[in-house]
């Protein structure tokens, strides 16, 4: 049975990382108040500039992920400057994003097509990895899945812990009231987007440069538009979104496997079953409307500019 | 500058401070002694084509209680906020113990050392007390040491509070404390409260009043936005009354008589009600029993076991503080909120299934308290508003709206209310809090309602105003409508009501007449079973 099971969990963290990336980037988003629906954007744009860097750099998967994670960021600001700065609407600048992604990482990916990426190796953690079991499912995986768990440790202890995350808690609830105390809202919000994108530039650039190191046309497949759903079922917990982040991996690793076995359903249906699982799952977590109203960023996409 | 310094001595003199005899220069200025605490020169703030503050002067000493008088819209809420650096005025001069300053931001304001409570509190709900503090203080971020001070200074001033306690879950009173003494903890010199005491119940209201004594002592000095006669009088030293964005008087409370504070803030004498009695024949229109409902969210209140009636031709208040079940109750009567079709029965007809516009059609009429949003929408002109609720006098047929009908029945309601608009055209965000609430209600009581439900009635209107409708309501129930009251306002209600009812934590007590029950009993009744005050 655990012969069966090892793979599985060893894909799990693997497919769960783009997830937990793209999730925690939305969630310090959402917390300053602010709902950026472009978060598959600029995965796409995150995904292509990495992929591109990489090819460019022949396979330096460093500054891939890199200017993966700097494109997310411009990717955001433009983003920001309509929905923070000039207060537009912003699901519609979101959804705007979203659709410019597609299309410009679809139109300079076109040179990319037939290229590839050597990827990134396992790291073994010294000692830890030679545990039986537990040693490869989570001491034998490629660095930035140990910094995106890292991330989550740091944002949920940020979040929790420090006068930064009361901060943008307040924000997020009442931007009138963190103005009234004295606290720049908008530089915040733009600091919480940016940081967004940067999450999301990454994620993408670890899809496309160490995932599956190649580049194909919409290569994100919903993974960003399944973040910002976690992002409202994991009630804004960080932790109950790397839950959401690791079922999703995980279902994703076994329809592989269904698929290998050769039944009779139709692919796409498996495929499919990730998605629907993570939903339904989270859906019927976040039931209690309780708890959801004493977590949602009261302002969530509310616009807010001082002195108005 | 000439004229700023031929204004400064005529203040400084109101307050029994000696004017230096000269105009002084910058040499002389840093060794005047006891320099003013704040001194404002010809403040002024334009929204457009609206002057919210007309070159207003005012100083305040050290450790003095200075009441600022204006009727709501008189402009006090945005000089407090220039002074706090919340808006940025047009022209004037702000001086800070002598020292020409310019607060561009709350931060800047709150280094100099002023600290502001809020009309509408600019607390967090979803943090707790102690983080809603450490977010305004510098310094080491340890939220168990600012706890213990918490704990520490809310007992020196008597306002106890629990530093891990969610701000949702406290009551007003409560949340006007976390206020009060996160402004303590920045050792303020100068504390603005904006109407503090529309929150309080008498009893709280004495108590913060001992409190602000306390820091005047201590040398903090105190400027105190009110339009409550009695209590600039009971606590203030000096008082600047503003009217119309413009300094009309200044006065020491303690001399003058409420009427002639009165005339200062509205220019005429404190407008009267009439309470004729009610000939009619008495029966209940609107009985509630037994009513329990569980609160709709985490932040509202469960209604336990409610039961009340209202009589033809009486009109029955609730008072009680905002929080305390108010906007449950008013949402199961008016059928937002559905409960046991037997709870609330309306001329002996069960309806508490029924939803608000079944409700409407049996002759049951709702003045909500938010004016913009629930009462109207603020978008639209004042016929579509009117076609909202009026729409059962035939203005709807087969689906499709007469509109001259409509337009007809709004320009009948400016004309009987005296609503001041350009015309029933107008969109309801453009009228003032007054004029709106006229023609809300004016909207309601020409559909001739059997029972009335009134939310706040005069809750932001001016003095003018809310006379008027104080006397509508009284005029309408001795018409032989039940009415029903809930307002914050304790003095509103023994004016205009019969009966008075308490509604605290949920639960209501049982009504009395009025000649029966005083505002020390009702106060006591407001904070609760945990009386609040202790």
């Amino acid at each position: 049975m655990i012969d069966h099971l090892t793979p599985v969990l060893v894909g799990t963290l693997g497919a769960a990382t783009p997830l937990v990336l793209a999730g925690l980037g939305e969630l310090i988003t959402e917390r300053s108040g602010v709902m950026n629906l472009g978060v598959e954007g600029m995965m796409l744009i995150g995904a292509i500039a990495g992929f591109a860097t990489g090819v460019g750099t022949d396979g330096n998967m460093t500054l891939g992920l890199l200017a993966g994670a700097g494109a997310g960021v411009l990717a955001a600001s433009l983003f920001a400057v309509l929905a923070l700065s000039l207060a537009a609407n912003q699901a519609a600048c979101g959804l705007a994003l979203t659709i410019f992604g597609v299309g410009l990482s679809a139109f300079i990916g076109q040179s990319y097509v037939s290229h590839s990426l050597p990827g990134l190796q396992p790291y073994d953690v010294p000692g830890l990895s030679s545990i039986p079991f537990i040693g490869p499912v989570l001491f034998h995986q490629d660095p930035v899945v140990y910094l995106a768990f890292g991330l989550y440790v740091l944002v949920a202890w940020v979040l929790a812990r420090t006068r930064l995350g009361l901060l943008l808690r307040a924000v997020g609830e009442s931007p009138e009231a963190a103005h009234a105390i004295g606290y720049p809202v908008l530089l915040i919000r733009w600091c919480a987007t940016l940081t967004g994108g940067a999450f999301a530039g990454l994620a993408g650039a670890y899809l496309s440069t160490v995932y599956t190191p190649l580049w194909v046309q919409n290569m994100t497949a919903g993974r960003g538009w399944i973040s910002v759903a976690l992002v409202v079922f994991a009630t804004w917990k960080p932790t109950r979104l790397l839950l959401g982040a690791c079922l999703f991996g995980g279902v994703t690793i076994l329809q592989f496997q269904a698929q290998g076995l050769g039944l009779d359903v139709p692919v796409e249906l498996l495929a499919s079953l990730p998605y629907m699982a993570t939903i339904l799952v989270l859906v019927l977590i976040s039931r209690d409307r309780s708890l959801l109203l004493l977590n949602l960023p009261a302002s969530l996409g509310r616009p807010f500019l001082p002195g108005r | 500058m000439a004229s700023a310094d031929l204004s400064v001595p005529a203040i400084s003199s109101d307050l029994g401070v000696s004017p230096p005899a000269e105009p002084v220069s910058l040499a002389a200025a840093s060794v005047v002694p006891a320099a003013d605490r704040l001194q404002l020169i010809g403040i002024t703030k334009r929204y457009h084509a609206l002057v919210a503050n007309d070159a207003i002067s005012l100083s305040v000493a050290p450790g003095q209680i200075h009441a600022v008088l204006g009727e709501n819209g008189a402009g006090k809420s945005t000089l407090m906020k220039i002074i706090y650096g919340a808006v940025r005025a047009d022209a004037g001069e702000m001086l800070w113990n002598g020292r020409q300053v310019q607060v561009e931001n709350p931060d800047v304001a709150r280094r100099l050392g002023i600290g502001m409570v809020f009309q509408h509190f600019s607390l967090f709900e979803t943090l707790t007390v102690v983080e809603n503090i450490a977010l305004v203080l510098g310094g080491r971020f340890d939220l168990a040491a600012l706890a213990e001070r918490v704990r520490k200074v809310s007992t020196q001033y008597g306002l106890s509070l629990d530093p891990l306690r969610r701000v949702h879950s406290l009551s007003v009173g409560e949340r006007q404390r976390v206020e009060i003494v996160r402004c303590l903890l920045q050792d303020p010199q100068l504390l603005i409260l904006d109407e503090p005491t529309s929150v309080l119940t008498p009893q709280a209201v004495q108590k913060l009043f001992q409190t602000l004594r306390q820091l005047a002592r201590e040398g903090v000095s105190i400027l105190y936005i009110s339009h409550k006669l009695h209590e600039i009088q009971s606590l203030c030293d000096v008082a600047t009354v503003i009217r119309a964005g413009r300094v009309t008087g200044h006065a020491i409370p303690r001399e003058e008589t409420p009427a002639s504070l009165a005339r200062m803030m509205i220019g005429r004498e404190l407008p009267q009600c009439a309470v004729a009695p009610y000939l009619g024949v008495s029966r209940p229109l609107l009985e509630v029993n037994h009513l329990s409902l569980p609160a709709p969210d985490p932040f509202g209140t469960s209604l336990q076991d409610i039961s009340l009636s209202v009589q033809a031709g009486e009109i029955l208040g609730i008072a009680g503080i905002s929080g305390n079940g108010q906007n449950e109750l008013m949402a199961a009567l008016s059928g937002e909120l559905p409960c046991a079709s037997e709870a609330v029965v309306l001329e002996g007809r069960a309806i508490g299934h029924l939803d608000p516009g079944a409700r409407r059609d049996l002759g049951l009429g709702f003045v909500p308290e938010e004016r913009l949003g629930r009462g109207a929408v603020p978008a639209m002109s004042l016929a579509r508003n009117a076609l909202l609720t009026a729409h059962r006098r035939g203005m709807v047929r087969l689906g499709l709206v007469n509109d001259g009908l409509a337009a007809a029945f709004a320009r009948q309601v400016i004309a009987r209310f005296g609503v001041k608009c350009s015309g029933e055209a107008a969109a309801a965000r453009a009228l003032s809090g007054g004029n709106l609430q006229k023609f809300i209600v004016g909207r309601e009581m020409e559909q001739s309602p059997k029972v009335l439900l009134v939310s706040q009635p005069t809750w932001g209107v001016d003095v003018g105003a809310a006379a008027q409708l104080r006397q509508t309501l009284i005029d309408l129930s001795r018409e032989g409508v039940a009415i029903l009251v809930v307002s914050e306002e304790l003095e509103e209600l023994f004016e205009i009501c019969d009966r008075i009812a308490v509604l605290a934590a949920g639960r209501l007590a049982a009504p009395q007449a009025k000649a029966d029950c005083n505002a020390e009993q009702i106060g006591l009744r407001m904070a609760g079973p945990q009386a609040e005050a202790a």
